[in-house]
């Protein structure tokens, strides 16, 4: 039983870590019924993967069968691989003893459509119902909605996940109608909608009854394939800021397509994938969501591609000269927040720490922000004097010179940020 | 003047109390392990007292808020031997000073204290994330561990309300104690058993099942991973060396 469980575990995982989504946060489940397991609310990074992804979940296909063809898919009919299906005791067994040994927060559960989507649904559906029901298990369940699936089954699921998600695919639908003719956005769009209202309905409902169950607590995400398609950067922030705004989206996911075919449609083998783009999205993500960015500030028709040599809030800011330097005794939090090289946690500490008396640089070095980068747009109490004025391409070349090897590797991630 | 006490968090609020008592001109506090006398230093040796701790613990508890007094507790759970003398003055400061004291992250005791807390903090997140359970002949879930700050007491809640049906020790293998929980309450323990065994059990002691679950986990790790967007740096970045000893994935089959 070992060797042939081995054997699907190595296929199925292996077809489900194109998904990059691996956060199990978001979930304050509690064991109640003294079972096992409980959500964390800002996840577990249980380990990393060699290229530095964090390993939260068991990430698996409950098979690789699928009925479709989408040409950017290593599942797809057309693809020559190796098939395999778990059964839902399998699924079960593996998640429980991986979770019992705390390797994992939980299971991301999602699926190849083989037959329909009605029926794939259902499977996975009964993966899910088995571990709350039958083992106790208050972990931590991401499960994919399948697209198409009846709204029945899909509100059955998410009273049983912590996390549903049903990804875009590609940025635009047109880049989509050209890789995955049998998709459409239209499809994905109905099912966040569908979710989103359930969730809605169900905490208006546990406002007034308390024991109403809890609807998918952890709420929805999706991903976009990144550089399979020629859409800007600007599309991609563009979309993803719509979903954000519409659905609740709690994150979008960027994933550097990796060519896996030679379909003359997408980037041949071997192209290296976008990570540093890749990157660059997600710190844009993150200035939208974190640091009071509007979209349109980073992105618009004048720029509709991130600089690739520097990080979106130093590009900003070099377009922006004209609202630096601010004094950082005086300056309002949300200014502090928009300078290069101050992050979320000090900009906290020196609205604190000023009340105290004026702020000196060596201050604002111990508090941790990064005094080289954030000095061309800051003034403290102990600031030189300074007779001319630089200029942006002047400024960026002082940064580029200092951070040079750390901004132009091409191995960064999106867990390095600003 | 140098405060010598014994490295308890009681002797370090006692010493607390006795500046006030006292309240000399400068004053440093060190453990006896550190102190060495000298002929131009006066020294005091603190006598742990409950009562005097627990009003200097009650003064702070009225002054700091719940974040703070965390902080505090963490940054006493690092053992260095400079953080002993920066709770010490940063008590002083703050019964000195009005409340609201403890945001000056301008004062060097403060921003000491809010960054190493950070980093226990860090580690004890770290052992949540890398403690991995053997599962033993007798049916217990065993993990040893030796981390680099006093972390065991930040960690008791997460394991008991997490693995609230199975048995589990996590044992700190460098300062000899341990955790078990005995599916009713967490209890301290300390076991007499030849070092080796604690740090890794014995092929008899595990579990019949134990060694395909740890070798589906490591295919699982191997499989996750993405040839072409390999990045060492960032991976041990994340996973810093001296925590590979305890995973797993990292160990050959
Ligand atoms: S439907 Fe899903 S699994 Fe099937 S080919 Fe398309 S993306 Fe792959």
């Amino acid at each position: 039983m070992s060797e042939h469980l081995r054997e699907k575990l190595n296929i199925l995982a292996d077809a489900a870590k194109y998904d990059v989504s691996c956060s199990s946060s978001g979930s304050d489940r509690k064991n109640t019924n003294k079972g096992v397991g409980n959500g964390h609310s800002s996840g577990i990074c249980h380990t990393y993967t060699e290229d530095g992804r964090c390993v939260s979940l068991l990430k698996i296909l409950l098979t690789n069968h699928c009925i479709f063809d989408c040409a950017y898919c290593v599942s797809r009919k057309s693809n020559d691989i190796e098939r395999a299906a778990f059964t839902v005791d399998e699924v079960v067994e593996l998640t429980m003893n991986f979770y019992r040994r705390n390797y994992i927060e939980g299971l991301f559960l999602s699926s190849g459509i083989f037959k329909n989507a009605d029926f794939t649904m259902e499977r996975l559906l009964r993966v899910v119902k088995k571990l709350r029901l039958e083992e106790n298990y208050n972990g931590y369940i991401h499960l994919k909605t399948i697209p198409g699936a009846s709204d029945e089954l899909i509100k059955e699921a998410g009273l049983y996940a912590d996390r549903m998600s049903i990804n875009l695919e590609m940025p635009t639908e047109s880049g989509l109608k050209l890789l995955a003719p049998e998709k459409t956005h239209g499809e994905v769009i109905r099912s966040l909608d569908f979710v989103q209202n359930q969730v809605v309905q169900f905490k208006d409902e546990k406002k007034l009854i308390k024991s109403v169950p809890k609807f998918v607590p952890a709420g929805q995400s999706t991903q976009m394939v990144i550089g399979a398609t020629p859409e800007t950067d600007k599309d991609i922030m563009y979309t993803a800021d719509r979903f954000y705004k519409s659905f609740a989206l709690r994150r979008v996911y960027y994933s550097g397509y990796i060519p896996i075919s030679n379909d003359t449609r997408m980037p041949v083998l071997g192209t290296q994938p976008p990570l540093l783009r890749e990157n660059r999205l997600y710190q844009t993500d993150w200035l939208m969501r974190f640091y009071g960015f509007n979209v349109r500030e980073l992105l618009n028709d004048a720029n509709p591609h991130l600089d690739i040599d520097i990080d979106p809030k130093l590009s900003w800011a070099l377009r922006n000269l004209q609202h630096f330097p601010i004094d950082i005794n005086t300056a309002d939090y949300r200014m502090i927040l928009r300078v290069p090289g101050i992050g979320v946690g000090s900009a906290n500490k020196i609205v604190q720490a000023r009340k105290f008396g004026k702020l000196h640089i060596y201050q604002l070095k111990n508090i941790g922000i990064s005094y080289n980068r954030a000095k061309h747009f800051i003034k403290c109490a102990d600031t030189p004097f300074q007779l001319k004025d630089y200029q942006a391409t002047q400024i960026k070349g002082f940064i580029l010179a200092e951070s040079n090897s750390k901004y132009l590797k091409t191995d960064n991630n999106q867990l390095i940020l600003f | 003047m140098i405060y010598v006490f014994d490295g308890s968090l009681e002797g370090l609020l006692t010493a607390v109390f006795e500046y006030f008592e006292r309240k000399p001109k400068t004053v440093l506090l060190q453990t006896e392990k550190v102190f060495q006398p000298d002929a131009f230093t006066e020294s005091l040796k603190i006598v742990n007292n409950r009562a005097k701790a627990d009003r200097v613990w009650n003064g702070l508890q009225k002054r700091l808020d719940k974040q703070w007094r965390r902080r505090f507790y963490c940054a006493y759970l690092s053992e260095l031997p400079e953080i002993f003398n920066s709770l010490f003055q940063f008590s002083n400061y703050i019964f000195n000073h009005p409340a609201g004291a403890e945001k000056n992250f301008g004062n060097e005791h403060v921003l000491a204290i809010a960054q190493i807390a950070t980093k226990v903090e860090r580690e004890k997140h770290r052992m949540e994330a890398f403690i991995r359970f053997q599962h033993t002949a007798d049916g217990m879930f065993y993990c040893g561990i030796d981390p680099d700050f006093n972390v065991l007491p930040l960690i008791v809640k997460h394991f008991k309300d997490r693995y609230a049906d199975q048995q589990w020790i996590i044992y700190d293998l460098k300062r000899r104690y341990g955790l078990f929980y005995d599916l009713l309450s967490v209890t301290e323990i300390t076991i007499e058993l030849n070092a080796k065994n604690l740090k890794q059990p014995t092929v008899q002691q595990l579990n019949g099942t134990e060694e395909m679950y740890a070798n589906l986990w490591k295919d699982y790790f191997k499989s996750t991973n993405i040839e072409s967007r390999k990045n060492t740096k960032l991976h041990v970045q994340h996973v810093p060396k001296r925590y590979w000893k305890y995973l797993t994935e990292k160990q050959l089959s």
